[in-house]
């Protein structure tokens, strides 16, 4: 590839392609200037006393602002640092080298994109109901240890996942995680990586599914709101589709206007006697509900459905984020919850069991490490960088800006009444499901807090209009109440407390359906693909073929349908035993996505940085195999699937009515089979797991005694056009900018005005 | 919100037209419009007209479809091959 530099006197190098053209890349290598220096030291500074103030001072009360202080001042110096180092050892981004959005450009999905509007892309597709529901079940081991995880394992994990799967897919045309493992690793890793993909696909989807079940069960409220979204969805869509084609802010604007309305009204249709009696929904035909919709909306058209739905939750994402981001600092709220519960310390933890190691870690999941972005930064945002160093700003940046909206979960559900947190996440088998029972089960807990009477816990149910506040879990309606607190003190009790509570289940409702529904079609895809591959059903690779995708769709749903209505009806309580499944999923396919990028730096004999994906590669292996270790093997039976297996299995044989939080014989044999699934998966999921690190092992060894293996990376093609690099364009590349306008003018939407 | 700036002229930026008046345009108004460019960019707004030029740029020769052809084209797409979202 020819390229010319010219250097200058100012550190500033420009290189071009063609001397015809303006510059395409520019290189600033440049000390820091004193003033820059002087607002990192004052950044690092402030984020420093954020981090003494919540981790060392403590004290009675900590503000909750204090929280949002440590963790963007340590973001910021995380990007400039950390990330910069990244940059320069492992990614070495060359902006000469067209990108696949440029080479392949279709004005489809190969389409180079705004970096500002990639960025705005990116996250709402890794952004979901992730991040705000584990810091929530996390919050019950106190509020310092998932602070210092979603922070520090943002940092060092998320960050460098996202950052350098985004690398490596945009150096190889876009490719998906699935395929660079196969390429990778070869034909065995790859096949491993894309099993293990389709099984954690379907334990997401059904774990996400019964978050919305536990958060809508006996809530008219919720379930008409949540209902009236379908035809909102509906309309936006054939208004798109037949009246204004294009006019999408339009009809987002529409759209969300009608779901605020929704939200009121099932205030006004929750208190008529006909509201309660057609919308009071008992968890199982919830259940069968959002698995007939997960049906319909995976084989009917997107433009119907899930696409007008996935603008109403990008819109209300970013929009509600900000909102609550802003309603912290307004309200500084004072936090509840200790620093550290004996919970963290005993394991018997009622929101999820076992001790901080290794559960914290797999129960925040997104946040601080997820794997399932590879799967976004690897197929879909590749295609649409501009640019090599954008994937700074767009890995890494989104990953930093999904570990602030984790903070943010996580400090609502600090702020909240300690007594109220444990009453709305304990099971139903430990609370009693009545005000009076929950009561004495709560103040038996020696909480640090005063204890609490039946009827203010009566009474904070009437606050947010729900008829019950216990037993609540799955993280959703705690995350609601605590921004019905937040929202209702910043906004001086504009709206009030119920509708904030019911816009919050809402918003969380509303993107977990969004990633029901994708992730149905996606899982769909995948399945009619491999059968695809079976001699005699080629078939089933056209996407066209209506019954192919009938029966795929079929089979998806039920694979994940049988597993929500498992946690739904389990006496043990769903969340409790299928979160950590969850997590153990979500991790592990990090570990997958980890383990490609470290084959392939050893490949590239990048030796002295291994040890960049190689720490967070090595940590996850350790909790999630500790985890899978300890559910397989753990003989205490809140803990390992098996020992609760074979404690309700002698029951059983021995003819017992009742065992545990079962009280009769069916619950006793539900007991037996669900422990029987759940344990078989953990086997399932670190075999996969561990069966890939194998695989890249033989490869990385293999490698290092050959001096180094090429890898698949693309050839270079020089690039024709030029972009900023990261968020704020620096004065040499706006004068480039400038430059390129002038020869190329019909660039149409090209960056805001400045 | 209601306006469109869809169309090709509505949410070009500064390089084009009138950065006298825009430089005069208090700051409050120019962030307005920059957010309303943005979120009306992350939702594809503009989708349709970046298409155009696309065509005019790379295949001049194409025939070019018009918004409502475009969107269908578009979803069938998505149809036939759908992007993952994340939990």
């Amino acid at each position: 590839m020819a390229t010319t530099q010219t250097p200058s006197s100012d550190g500033v190098e420009l290189i071009r392609t063609d001397p015809h053209q303006p510059p395409v890349a520019v290189r600033e290598r440049r000390p820091m200037k004193p003033a820059a220096k002087g607002i990192y030291i004052a950044i690092a500074l402030l984020g420093a006393v954020g981090w003494t103030m919540i981790a060392i001072i403590r004290g009675e009360s900590v503000n909750a602002v204090w929280f949002v202080v440590a963790a963007v001042c340590t973001y910021i110096i995380a990007f400039r640092f950390y990330a910069r180092l990244l940059e320069y050892k492992i990614v070495k981004p060359r902006d000469e080298r067209a990108t696949p959005a440029e080479t392949y450009a279709n004005g489809k999905d190969f389409d180079p994109t705004d970096r500002r509007v990639l960025f705005g892309h990116h996250f709402a597709a890794i952004a979901g109901a992730g991040p705000l529901v584990g810091p929530v079940l996390a919050a019950q081991m106190g509020y310092l240890p998932g602070t210092m995880w979603i922070i520090i394992g943002v940092v060092l994990a998320g960050g460098v996942q996202d950052y350098l799967v985004l690398w490596l897919s945009t150096r190889r045309r876009g490719r998906s995680l699935g395929q660079m493992a196969r390429d990778e690793l070869g034909t065995f890793g790859g096949i491993f990586a894309m099993i293990a993909v389709f099984v954690i696909m379907i334990i997401l989807i059904a774990v996400l599914a019964l978050v919305v079940v536990n958060a809508l069960a006996e809530s008219p409220w919720g379930v008409f709101s949540l209902a009236m979204t379908i035809p909102i969805a509906l309309f936006m869509g054939f208004y798109l589709r037949y009246l204004r084609p294009g006019k999408v802010s339009e009809v987002t604007v529409i759209g969300v206007a009608l779901l605020l309305l929704a939200i009121i009204s099932g205030g006004w249709v929750a208190q008529t006697e006909w509201g309660q009696s057609w919308f009071t929904l008992s968890k199982v035909t919830l259940a069968w509900a959002i698995i007939i919709y997960g049906f319909a909306a995976s084989v009917l058209p997107v433009w119907m459905l899930l696409a007008p739905r996935d603008y109403l939750s990008t819109f209300m994402k970013v929009g509600t984020i900000m909102l609550l981001a802003l309603g912290i600092v307004i309200a500084q709220p004072t936090v509840q919850m200790p620093a550290i519960t004996s919970f963290a310390i005993n394991g018997n933890g009622p929101a999820f069991a076992g001790s901080l190691f290794p559960f914290l870690f797999i129960t925040i999941a997104c946040g601080a490490l997820s794997g399932f972005h590879a799967l976004i930064c690897s197929g879909t945002t590749p295609k649409m960088v501009e640019n090599e160093s954008q994937t700074r700003m767009i890995g890494y940046g989104g990953m930093l800006t999904e570990s602030f909206v984790a903070i943010m979960a996580l400090v609502t559900a600090v702020i909240l009444d300690q007594h109220l947190y444990f009453i709305m996440n304990a099971p139903v088998g430990l609370t009693g499901g009545t005000a009076e029972t929950a009561a004495t089960w709560v103040n038996g807990l020696g909480l640090s807090s005063p204890n609490i009477t039946p009827a203010s816990i009566t009474q904070a149910a009437a606050d947010v209009g729900e008829h019950s506040i216990i037993s609540r879990t799955g993280g959703a309606p705690t995350l609601a109440f605590g921004m019905s607190e937040v929202l209702h003190t910043a906004l001086f009790g504009l709206g009030g407390k119920a509708f904030w509570y019911h816009f919050a289940i809402m918003f969380e409702a509303l993107f977990i359906l969004t990633t029901v529904d994708a992730g149905t079609r996606v899982a769909r895809f995948m399945l009619s693909d491999s059968i695809g591959n079976i001699p005699g059903a080629r078939k089933f690779r056209d996407p066209s073929w209506r019954i192919g995708a009938w029966v795929c769709s079929a089979i998806v749903v039920l694979a994940w349908g049988m597993i929500l209505l498992m946690g739904v009806t389990d006496p043990l309580g769903g969340i409790n035993t299928l979160f950590p499944l969850f997590g153990i999923a979500n991790q592990l396919l990090a570990a997958i996505a980890l383990t490609v990028v470290f084959t392939v730096l050893i490949k590239k004999q990048l030796y002295k940085w291994c040890w960049i994906p190689g720490i967070p590669l090595v940590w996850d292996l350790v909790v999630t195999l500790t985890a899978s270790y300890q559910k397989i093997f753990s003989s205490v039976p809140a803990i390992g699937y098996w020992a609760q297996h074979n404690a309700f299995k002698t029951a059983q044989e021995a003819g017992a009515q009742t065992f545990g939080t079962a009280s009769s014989p069916a619950a006793i044999a539900a007991v037996v089979r669900n422990t029987f699934i759940q344990g078989t998966l953990s086997i399932i999921f670190a075999t996969l797991v561990i069966l890939v690190v194998i695989a890249a092992a033989v490869v990385c060894v293999r490698s290092i005694r050959a001096g180094g293996m090429p890898t698949t990376e693309d050839p270079d093609q020089p690039s024709h056009t030029f972009a900023p690099r990261s968020f704020i364009a620096t004065p040499a590349e706006k004068q480039i900018e400038a430059q390129w306008a002038e020869i190329r003018p019909a660039r149409v939407p090209h960056g805001a005005s400045h | 919100m209601g306006g469109d700036p869809a169309g090709p002229g509505a949410a070009r930026g500064k390089s084009l037209t009138g950065t006298s008046t825009e430089a005069a345009a208090p700051a409050l108004l120019r962030a307005w419009r920059n957010l309303r460019w943005w979120v009306g960019s992350v939702l594809g707004d503009t989708a349709y007209a970046r298409y155009v030029e696309h065509l005019r740029r790379l295949h001049p020769d194409a025939p070019v479809p018009t918004e409502r052809e475009y969107w269908r084209q578009r979803y069938a797409e998505q149809d036939a091959n759908p992007g993952a979202r994340c939990c």
